[in-house]
């Protein structure tokens, strides 16, 4: 991440649910022509760069020839903007899938991905926020860089990141490898690398190739709300499950190998997506084994958006609820009182003295109170209590981007090669790969070229 | 007791290549300058390799000679053997390496230094830095007299309680026996300097009588020499060479030094030192590359007019029977007779994070250093550094504002930001892969990079300046002239390109466009352009790279230009980074430490992430607005 950037910017920037209205923002020099190039307005409209600034836009946004949505889009020049910059909103109709889809068409034309909290940096820097607030610009920015970065690795599939890591020290070998031979020359030659190095790049290509059609088909990234199941054994958390998700319930745990991976599944409900991972009931307990099953659910409710805490109304709270209770505190929690059908031993009054979150009676034998937690969960969400926001999707875009972006480079790589360039020309762009697979890891290159050149080459004197 | 007491402008603290510079660059500048050696007679030794140069250190001679400095100069005068390495690849890491005859080049050295107005040579030893309120106020010697300074800069090298080692045996002295600086460290430590302790070694030094080269292969120097500075006439290099030799050691060299591993100091805890990894021992790249069965070894003189041959490749702390057995084990040296032993050398540094990137201490106003005493290794990075604290030593004594080489605009400045921005454990070794913007810092536009700053320092005459303006005019002038200059697809030129192994046209395009294919050459397209004037070997070297290579060089040009503007956002001596609270931990603790002069130099600490980057900016910037309203 660079500051002072003035290239083009966008992101979401309404919250990602599947109703209302949803907003694309485009900012800086470009942010018109990049929104001319995919809106399409009515027969008599003119271009939108010939257009009043402070108008709004009736038209079409279309990739190449298919209309991806109907929209209003609003033309703000700097410096009367938010971040004081030439400014369009694409207003459209709402819908992941189509706030999606238009984003990367915008990206796709020139704009790249907003870094974490950068809108905002824009905006104060161009004096946009008042000086009283900078204090809060400055928390803003980085909780935002903190939850982007947690968020870049932990939505990563394992399987994936580690492929992406395999591939990057290929690269950083072969970077080490010409380096080497640059610093020692009469010691470590480079007579028939290029050649070799063109099959490893074509490699490299195509297992970008392969990471990047994943991306499309939703198999290297997870999407959706971080959602924790916690409860005592036996209180009915997988039958409420099932009633909750409906027909809609999908296991996506194909993937071996982590146990993350293989706890989850995804449902929707009202086109939020929520990523379920159920808790091992959780229990005091004194037995070592056991112990680290509770342990571990902690840090998952810990890393979560949302938890849901199911509660057996027709037993009465004990210590193992007390111990639940006192690390929900700081969460964003609903407590589902499971079992209203039986005699209740427990009500919501008694819970909420402990922990004051909202109650929920439901029934999973009777599919009861269903429609009042989907009715909770969108509120919570419209309301942006749950914290899941366009920073998740948006670290998606960039980690889809970084990987467009070490192709190219792997592209370059090639080009060079095959234009008879000499060899430093190609670690040039290598590195500037490495870099790019980095940042999709949340790691940054530092000292790691000169320990590789060291650790794996021979120098001389 | 009454002691002698004398009054310079600027004390230096050893006289090696970081010394020297930095005398001369004080003493050309107009100031009193006292420079301290422990020996008159080892000015601008040269105790490991017998060479200067090398892979990207070759850009550091280049760039210390743009900026007015020394090295460059004398090595021209002095060497025996030169080569230009990496020819086959990209102009930016081609690289000047000289065989010095280094008896002459100290010599030489010495020569100027003697010559210099304002300049005295004193041998004695530093003991003691004196200081006043925070201020340096001079250097008392270990005789007692006082020398008062307005400056002062060490450059001590590798003589701070220096040791020297192999086998069980250790004398505390410096190298090549020369007396160790004892008492400094002290005085140091006393002044709350933060001092390490590095390692380095060298090989021993064989008779050459006593080698057979019919065993070995011959390597010579290059046809044509380009010399190392922009002020040296190229028709005075072309002398006479002498050759160096290559052989290899085998699996029974490496056998006799596996065999005797456990009488290494290294391995047996009698080094405590940290070792340069880019320099390994013989014994290191035995045991760390264990698969390889051979590794170079180079012959190479140490001047014209001795017998003794330095051998490349087989630095050792092993014992001296151990030495004697292992080298013989090698082709060629199988009945040599060993001059001087290898043996590997400890000797304190500081901690160079301590330094502001004008290398001058943050701590005490006034003390600058260079060299090895920075944790660094090598000749060409000691006079680098030397010239850059000589020059700021000035500056700061002439009320002048100090220079800072950033890393867009020289080696010099990869080198220095390194050092005291980054953690270092091992002794620093320039390296072409450390510079990111590699393409723009090349050998050959030194020049054009640094000697504007030479001249506005005042190390560059008038002349020399006037002469790199038209340069650059002329270089812009042929440029713009291929640019504009259009052929078409004539027979001629169809014809011409076919014979380079090139495609033919299919359009009209400009001479520049055509010069762009890897394949052709400026002096290719002469019969198809009739029009060119006669210019000198540089400056159409200068034209075809630019032309050539524009499109990489555009896209580092822009990197640049961000990286400029972080590198422009000064951070305030006195910012109090407790108050800025959503920094990270790590980030407070690392920035208090490193006390970085910009949002830059920032940037690069381990441990200070993008994000506490937008915080510092963020608050800068309130910061400032905020003086501004009040104001």
């Amino acid at each position: 991440m660079e500051l002072y950037k003035n290239d083009t910017i966008a992101a979401i920037s309404t919250a990602m649910t599947g109703s209302g209205i949803g907003i694309i923002r485009i900012s800086g020099e470009k942010s018109v022509s990049i929104a001319e190039k995919i809106f399409h307005p009515g027969k008599k409209g003119k271009k939108l760069s010939e257009q009043a600034a402070y108008t709004a836009h009736y038209g079409m946004i279309k990739d190449g020839e298919e209309i991806i949505d109907e929209v209003l889009v609003l033309l703000m020049k700097k410096p009367h903007s938010y971040t004081a910059e030439d400014t369009v909103e694409i207003h459209c109709h709402g819908g992941v899938y189509v706030m999606k889809r238009i984003l990367d068409l915008v990206i796709r034309n020139g704009a790249r991905p907003a870094d974490p909290g950068e809108f905002t940096k824009r905006a104060f820097l161009n004096g946009r926020i008042d000086l009283s607030q900078a204090e809060a610009v400055m928390d803003v920015i980085q909780a935002k860089n903190e939850y982007a970065l947690k968020s870049s690795v932990s939505q990563l599939k394992g399987s994936v990141m580690k492929k992406i890591r395999a591939l990057r020290e290929q690269v950083l070998y072969e970077i080490a490898y010409i380096e080497s031979a640059l610093d020692d020359p009469e010691h470590i030659s480079l007579e028939g690398y290029p050649q070799k190095l063109c099959v490893k790049v074509d490699n490299f290509l195509k297992e970008s190739e392969e990471l990047l059609t994943g991306a499309e088909e939703g198999r290297v990234l997870r999407e959706g709300i971080r959602t924790v199941i916690v409860g005592k054994p036996n209180v009915g958390k997988s039958s409420l499950l099932n009633v909750l998700a409906g027909d809609e319930r999908a296991i996506v745990t194909e993937i071996a190998g982590t146990t993350r991976d293989a706890l989850e599944e995804q449902i929707r409900i009202r086109g939020l997506t929520l990523n379920l991972v159920d808790t091992a009931g959780i229990r005091e307990t004194e037995d070592v084994v056991e112990r680290i099953g509770v342990d571990r659910a902690k840090n998952m409710v810990n890393e979560a958006d949302l938890v849901l805490y199911v509660v057996d109304s027709s037993s009465v709270l004990d210590e193992n609820d007390e111990e639940i209770i006192s690390f929900l505190k700081d969460q964003n929690v609903i407590v589902l009182l499971n079992k209203s059908d039986l005699p209740s031993a427990v009500n919501s009054e008694m819970i909420q003295e402990r922990l004051s979150k909202p109650v929920i009676s439901v029934s999973a034998r009777e599919e009861t109170g269903i429609e009042e937690f989907a009715d909770l969960l969108e509120k919570m969400f419209l309301e942006g209590r749950v914290s899941f926001n366009d920073e998740v999707y948006l670290t998606n875009v960039r980690q889809k981007n970084a990987m467009e972006e070490a192709k190219r480079s792997f592209e370059r790589v090639k080009e060079s090669i095959e234009a008879g360039m000499p060899e430093d020309f190609f670690s040039i762009d290598l590195m500037a790969a490495y870099d790019s697979l980095g940042q999709i890891l949340g790691e940054s290159v530092g000292e790691d070229l000169v320990n590789e050149i060291f650790s794996k080459f021979c120098m001389g004197k | 007791m009454p002691f002698l007491e004398e009054y310079v402008d600027v004390a230096v603290v050893g006289a090696g290549h970081a010394g020297c510079e930095a005398s001369l660059a004080c003493a050309r500048l107009g100031l009193e300058t006292a420079v301290f050696t422990v020996s008159v007679d080892s000015i601008a030794l040269m105790p490991c390799n017998p060479n200067i140069g090398g892979s990207s250190k070759g850009h550091l001679v280049r760039e210390v000679d743009a900026l007015g400095g020394e090295m460059g100069k004398v090595i021209d005068r002095t060497f025996i053997q030169s080569k230009m390495l990496n020819v086959s690849k990209g102009p930016a890491v081609h690289s000047l390496r000289a065989q010095a005859d280094k008896a002459e080049y100290s010599r030489a050295m010495r020569q100027v230094l003697e010559n210099t107005d304002h300049l005295q040579i004193v041998q004695a030893e530093v003991s003691e830095i004196l200081t006043e309120e925070g201020h340096v106020s001079g250097v008392r010697l270990y005789s007692g007299a006082v020398y008062h300074a307005k400056a002062v800069i060490l450059c001590t090298g590798t003589y701070l309680r220096a040791r020297c080692i192999y086998g069980d045996v250790s004398n505390y002295t410096g190298p090549n026996g020369l007396q160790a600086a004892n008492h400094l460290t002290d005085s140091l430590k006393s002044l709350g300097i933060e001092i390490y302790r590095f390692k380095t070694g060298t090989p021993a030094r064989i008779d050459g009588r006593t080698i057979d080269y019919s065993k070995m292969e011959e390597q010579f120097g290059d046809s044509r020499v380009i010399p190392f500075s922009f002020t040296t006439d190229p028709e005075s290099v072309q002398i006479d060479q002498v050759s160096c030799w290559l052989t290899y050691t085998n699996e029974k060299t490496h056998e006799i030094i596996r065999a005797n591993l456990d009488r290494s100091p290294l391995y047996s805890g009698v080094i405590e030192g940290t070792g340069p990894r880019y320099c390994p021992s013989i014994e290191d790249k035995v045991v760390r590359f264990s698969d390889k069965n051979r590794h170079q070894v180079f012959i190479e003189p140490e001047g014209r007019y001795t017998t003794e041959m330095y051998v490349g490749g087989m630095s050792s702390s092993l014992p001296e029977d151990v030495q004697h057995a292992m080298y013989h084990s090698v082709p060629g040296l199988e009945h040599a007779k060993i001059v001087r032993n290898a043996y590997a050398i400890e000797y304190d540094c500081i901690n160079p994070q301590q330094l502001y990137p004008t290398l001058e201490f943050k701590n005490i106003k006034g003390l600058f250093s260079g060299g090895q005493f920075n944790g660094s290794s090598g000749y060409e990075e000691a006079a680098a550094q030397g010239l850059i604290a000589g020059i700021n030593a000035a500056m700061e004594v002439l009320g002048r504002d100090q220079i800072v080489i950033d890393r867009s605009q020289g080696y010099i400045g990869v080198l220095i930001d390194d050092l005291v921005t980054k953690e270092n454990h091992e002794p620093y070794r320039m390296m072409t892969s450390r510079s990111e913007y590699r393409l723009l810092l090349r050998q050959d536009n030194a020049d054009q990079r640094l000697t504007p700053i030479g001249y506005q320092v005042g190390l560059i005459s008038e002349e020399r300046y006037q002469a790199l303006k038209e340069k650059i005019r002329r270089i812009d002038e042929e440029k713009n002239r291929l640019e504009s200059r259009m052929v078409g697809a004539s027979r001629e030129v169809q014809e011409l390109l076919t014979a380079c192994g090139s495609t033919p046209l299919k359009t009209a395009v400009s001479l520049a466009e055509i010069l762009k294919r890897p394949e052709i050459h400026y002096k290719d397209l002469a019969p198809i352009d009739p029009s060119r004037p006669e210019l000198p070997q540089d400056i159409i070297e200068q034209v075809e790279i630019d032309i050539k290579y524009d499109g990489y060089i555009k896209r580092q040009m822009k990197q640049v230009e961000q990286f400029k503007k972080l590198e422009g956002r000064r951070i305030p001596e006195d910012l109090d980074y407790d108050q800025i609270k959503s920094l990270r931990i790590e980030a407070v603790q690392k920035l208090k430490l490193c006390k970085p002069i910009s949002l830059g130099q920032a940037s690069r600490i381990s441990g200070v992430s993008p994000a506490d980057i937008s915080v510092l900016l963020v608050y800068l910037e309130q910061r400032q607005t905020k003086k501004h309203v009040d104001e």
